[in-house]
């Protein structure tokens, strides 16, 4: 084996290594998250700007931009969660016996829960893309609209019909809610495993952490919510 | 006069590394306050000899909070509730007559219970095997003030160099991993000049050692630093992480090809 | 004086300042090949034991270290905290390796051997370079450059120091030159091991036998010749600024065997501890000296005040002892001369505290001065003053008030801080010659076990220098010069002394664990520290050293009677452990006694009533009144004690000092 693949496979293999990777995977996913929200907020633009967005997405490049970050995304994900459950497994074995009396100085919720949000939010994921991306178990594929003489999917329609069922829109919100708790432990985090992070820097960071966390609850959430409550028709 | 308390004690019994432990009731009468922590459980002690059993085995040494020997939890908390104060520093004062007190030994895989709250941590003295020094033979060394070290670069080195390798951070962190001890140790030499030689072989070896002792992996929670008598930073831990994705690059990349790869 | 022929201190002949290159250049060397051949125990992994280890392996001899901690970091070593002196001169203040040397040998009151002081001094600057060089974090200036501070018995700034935990921070540089060793193969680690036998063959020192604390099991080890670097035997008092587990096992199984034990009396107290509170104290703890800057020491004058809260004493009725008798030093004086004072204050029934037994170290009026000092030419009303003053004082001591509080539960800004005198370190140990060998051939002993450096009174920040310059930098050059006369590899743990040795810890153990009698192990122990603490500690009178020569057999009789050891021998059993040492402690105790007895001379820290200045010397200018008198004509001898078989009459042979460069003076600090 050459000394490049040991020193990588001693890297995958360590700790810190493995923390690294899902520091990195976990960034390429906070910056998507945000993106995601940024085009979904095109809800409130009108019809034709988010169907005009939806059409850019799906043929950019030749229809190849949207299959390259598919791809990206499922790998950072795979990868994020392959090694957090990995890593998981581990923490637990590291601790056989349980305290009998057990107690937490400083560890916040959110940091207690990520495997939990995480699985979550992954369980989410899954529905999310059958429900928006594959169309299973809805017609969403009829619903066609024309933008600049082009018949383009009706992302505006698919949102409306979605989230008029109210128990879709409270899964959504929930959902949103568990990512929300992981991003604020994961964000901030993501600098400390990537050695980015300085005691001086430290409580800016965490601070950004609770704001992004905040945002990406707020923005996402006020889709389903608009709506329920009839803003958006 | 000094006030005395009685407490329910339930402490940790365990009689081996492979037996299997309890938590024994155990009525601690006429407790002085002022006594430390460690000297309730020699009072309790004598009297359990007295009474003709086993007496609780606990380690302890210096008990002024130097040697870092003494190793249980007190109600959760390893070295009990007091903020930067090892076990033998507590006093009886910080608790209140009738108070139950659960005492268990620091549990992680990687400190085997020796007996009742006694654990194994010759782990961490393989950690520093694995690159915790400076490879310098005795007075093969030029004159200590021919290297000048900026007072800001000694100052932090220090923060690093006063962990007592006690291990609460082990016993505090969810996940019983040893980040905080191995990131101080590793930190204070690489953060000095004269640690700069070895520095990538160190943090790869000292992490190899560590994952194999079986310790857990940091999730960022930090409950070691606030569990650390010595209040070591966690910005150790971040110096770190960078140390070691640093040392992967050389060891991958940019290290001569004479050189093995793979960090040992 | 007739020389004595059971020891032969192998002084080198030549000039002081030549000796130790001297005897380098004529010690024997063992070529590299050689070396490895050879096999050598280290008993103890504090500042000697660990340097000693680390730096014969990298000669290339094979190291087996042992050490009772779990880990070879724990020694006691760690809680020194003021610092370590070395003659460097970095401050450009007049010091050398002479100053380094005559500062000691007068600190040690005249009783130490000067070659081995003038050695010490001379490697002392090459212990700071190693030390740097491994990563200790030695406290620097702005420019980058090492500081230093002044400590007690010097006129030069010389001490280096990593804020208050340089014991800690030496010892994790030996400790991680160690592990260097260990790691390359060289250095077998054995914690949790205690030595319970040194075993003899042919008359030289080839082996021990240890004990697992873990699984109790006795195993014998061989070498070609075994170092004891096992510290002091404070714990004698039972209650010490030492560690729990410091014990003199190892270095009275070695006197048992035949090693000379030498000034066994000579112990050191410290003036500034935390008190004891109650008697289920285990141990004392130490307040840095340098608090004797800021604070005034006092007792009320009258005894019924002792219950008053200090802050309802009136002002005149304080009596500041240390200010009224020793009126140019005050607060400062010397520690065997303020420890001293103490107890006389509290012996009158004056001392304040549970018990009666401690003294007020009172910050009130430095608080005010500093109020001022920060404050310049204004007229501040007290309360603003002393909020001013106590920032002062927080940022100069802030570490220490903390511990203070923790342990006391009050606080020294508001109240006076209690304190009393304690017993810190020991000066005797095994007789060792200038290769640092003992009596018996192939038996090394480095750092506080020997007798060798300090005479009779250490000075601050030279325990670690000792420790280090041992193992570091004195013991790999003398060591050849026995090794050489041996054939490597010779002894085996098959001989049958390693089989009667590993009998004798077997029988030992058992019998512990059979008497199961009524009183714990702790018991005796605290009964005969309190009783070596009234009758051998800090003042001693032919009397009261008669008085405990009569107690201690009887209270080893009733040990050997009646202690209740629990638990098994196949186990972690801390009871086990203590009984060993505890047996030892008395039988060492009496030997104390002894040596305190027959010297007749107060010196350093052994202060005999009968002999101190009066006021008559005082006047002829003779000596302070109260101060300790020597008797150098019959007395400037080092005091090897023989076991003969009975503790109660060992052998006493005698090594006289005799000074080739310094002329013996009063030991004066005024």
């Amino acid at each position: 084996m050459s000394a490049l693949f040991k020193s990588l496979s001693v890297f995958l293999a360590s700790s810190v290594g493995k923390k690294i990777l899902v520091a990195l995977t976990g960034a390429a996913l906070v910056v998507f998250v945000l993106g995601h929200l940024i085009g979904n907020l095109l809800i409130f633009a009108g019809a034709d700007a988010i169907n005009e967005y939806g059409h850019f997405l799906q043929t950019a490049g030749h229809g190849a931009l949207v299959w390259v970050a598919r791809i990206g995304l499922l790998t950072c994900v795979l990868i994020h969660i392959v090694l957090t459950i990995k890593l998981t497994k581990e923490n637990r074995a590291a601790r056989e016996d349980r305290y009998g009396y057990s107690h937490t100085i400083q560890a916040t919720k959110s940091s207690r829960f990520m495997i939990f949000s995480g699985l979550i939010v992954l369980a989410f994921i899954v529905y999310h893309l059958l429900h928006f991306t594959l169309h299973i178990g809805n017609n969403y594929s009829t619903l066609t609209t024309s933008i600049h003489g082009e018949t383009v999917h009706d992302v505006y329609r698919m949102v409306i019909q979605g989230f008029s069922w109210w128990p879709a829109s409270a899964f959504y919100i929930f959902a949103i809610l568990m990512l929300c708790s992981h991003l604020s432990h994961g964000v901030s985090s993501m600098f400390q495993t990537l050695g980015l992070a300085t005691p001086r820097t430290w409580p800016l960071l965490q601070k950004i952490s609770i704001i992004y966390a905040a945002i990406i609850f707020i923005g996402n959430s006020s889709i389903p919510l608009a709506v329920l409550l009839g803003f958006v028709k | 006069m000094s006030h005395s308390l009685n407490l329910q004690l339930k402490v940790w019994r365990q009689s081996s590394t492979n037996a299997k432990g309890h938590f024994q009731d155990i009525v601690a009468k006429d407790i002085p306050e002022t006594a430390s922590f460690l000297e309730m459980l020699d009072i309790v002690n004598q009297r359990i000899i007295t009474e003709g059993s086993d007496p609780i085995a606990f380690d302890h040494d210096c008990r002024e909070g130097i040697c870092g020997a003494c190793s249980m939890v007190i109600n959760g908390k390893p070295h009990g509730p007091e903020k930067a104060t090892t076990a033998c520093q507590l006093h009886m004062r910080k608790f209140k007559d009738g108070d139950t007190i659960w005492i268990e030994p620091f549990r992680a895989k990687a400190f085997p219970v020796i007996k009742d709250l006694a654990v194994d941590r010759s782990a961490f003295d393989r950690i520093m095997q694995a690159g915790g020094f400076i490879s310098v033979r005795t007075g093969s060394v030029q004159d200590a003030n021919n290297l000048p070290i900026s007072k800001e670069a000694a100052d932090s080195a220090m923060d690093a160099a006063e962990c007592i390798g006690c291990g609460a951070c082990v016993a505090s962190c969810k996940n019983a991993s040893a980040m905080l001890f191995v990131s101080a140790k590793a930190g204070q030499l690489n953060s000095l000049p004269q640690g700069q030689p070895e520095k990538h072989r160190r943090v790869l070896g000292m992490v190899k050692t560590m994952d194999e002792a079986g310790f857990g992996n940091c999730t960022n929670q930090f409950e070691c630093e606030a569990a650390c008598p010595k209040e070591i930073s966690v910005r150790w831990i971040t110096k770190l992480n960078r140390d070691y994705a640093l040392a992967t690059l050389h060891d991958a990349v940019t290290a001569p090809l004479s050189t093995g790869g793979g960090g040992d | 004086m007739p020389s004595d022929t059971t020891m032969n201190a192998k002084i080198p002949s030549g000039p002081l300042a030549q000796k130790w290159s001297k005897h380098k250049q004529d010690s024997k060397l063992i070529n590299p090949a050689n070396k490895r051949k050879f096999s050598v125990i280290v008993v103890g992994s504090g500042l000697a034991g660990a340097s000693a280890a680390a730096s014969l392996s990298e000669l290339g001899y094979k190291v087996k270290c042992f050490c009772f901690q779990d880990s070879p970091r724990r020694a006691h070593s760690i809680a020194a905290q003021g610092g370590i002196n070395a003659a460097k001169n970095y401050q450009n203040d007049g010091d050398s390796v002479y100053r380094l040397f005559y500062d000691t040998i007068k600190g040690g009151d005249f009783r130490a051997r000067e070659a081995n002081v003038y050695r010490l001094a001379e490697v002392s600057a090459a212990i700071i370079d190693q030390c740097v060089a491994q990563g200790v974090p030695l406290a620097r200036e702005y420019g980058g450059l090492l500081a230093n501070r002044s400590f007690g018995g010097a006129q030069v700034s010389r001490t280096f120091y990593a804020r208050g935990q340089t014991g800690q921070q030496l010892l994790l540089g030996a400790y991680s030159a160690l592990n260097k060793e260990i790691a390359r193969g060289n250095v077998e680690m054995y914690s949790r091991s205690e030595m319970l036998e040194l075993v003899m063959v042919d008359g030289h020192a080839k082996g021990i036998v240890v004990r697992d604390l873990v699984t109790g099991k006795v195993s014998s080890h061989a070498a070609d010749t075994v170092i004891l670097a096992t510290g002091g035997y404070g714990n004698v008092f039972y209650l010490s600024t030492n560690a729990k587990g410091c014990n003199v096992t190892s270095i009275w199984r070695a006197h048992k065997k035949g090693a000379l034990m030498a000034n066994p009396c000579y112990t050191q107290i410290h003036p500034t501890c935390i008190p004891v509170s109650g008697d289920y104290q285990s141990k004392l703890t130490l307040m840095s000296e340098s608090l004797r800057n800021d604070g005034r020491v006092w007792v009320p004058k009258k005894k019924e005040d002792c219950s008053k809260p200090p802050g309802q004493i009136a002002e005149d009725d304080r009596d500041y002892y240390l200010e009224r008798k020793y009126p140019s030093f005050g607060n400062l004086a010397p520690r065997d001369i303020s420890s001293r004072a103490a107890k006389e204050a509290c012996d009158e029934g004056r001392g304040v505290g549970p018990g009666g037994l401690g003294v007020y170290l009172d910050f009130a009026d430095a608080i005010i001065r500093y109020g001022h000092d920060q404050s310049p030419g204004k007229s501040l009303p007290t309360d603003e003053l002393q909020r001013l003053g106590k920032a002062v004082i927080k940022e100069k001591y802030g570490n220490l008030f903390d511990m203070y509080e923790r342990i006391t539960g009050e606080s020294a800004y508001e109240q006076p801080m209690r304190i009393f005198p304690a017993v810190h370190y020991t000066m005797g140990g095994l007789w060792v010659d200038y290769n640092l060998m003992s009596n018996i051939p192939g038996l090394h002993v480095l750092g506080e076990a020997n007798f060798s450096d300090h005479g009779a009174n250490r000075l601050g920040a030279s325990a670690l220098m000792q420790g280090l310059a041992d193992g570091y930098f004195v013991l790999p050059y003398t060591i050849a010069n026995y090794l050489a006369t041996q054939k490597p590899g010779s002894i085996k743990t098959d001989h049958p002394a390693f089989k009667e040795a590993e009998k004798e810890v077997a029988e030992r153990t058992k019998k512990f664990l059979s008497i199961k009698g009524k009183r714990t192990v702790d018991s005796f122990h605290r009964e005969l520290g309190l009783l070596i603490w009234d009758q051998c500690g800090m003042a001693r009178t032919r009397e009261g050293l008669q008085k405990a020569l009569k107690r201690i057999p009887e209270i080893r009789e009733e040990f050997w009677t009646n202690v209740n050891v629990s638990g098994t021998g196949e186990q972690l059993n801390h009871e086990l452990e203590k009984a060993g040492r505890v047996a030892d402690f008395i039988e060492f105790g009496e030997l104390m006694c002894i040596d305190a007895l027959q010297r007749e001379e107060s010196c350093g820290g052994h202060f005999r009533t009968e002999h101190q200045y009066t006021k008559e010397d005082e006047a002829a200018k003779r000596g302070q009144a109260g101060e300790a008198l020597r008797n150098d004509a019959e007395f400037a001898y080092v005091a090897a004690w023989e076991y003969t078989g009975d503790t109660a009459k060992p052998a006493l042979h005698k090594e006289p000092l005799e000074y080739e460069e310094i002329h013996l003076a009063v030991r004066s600090y005024v």
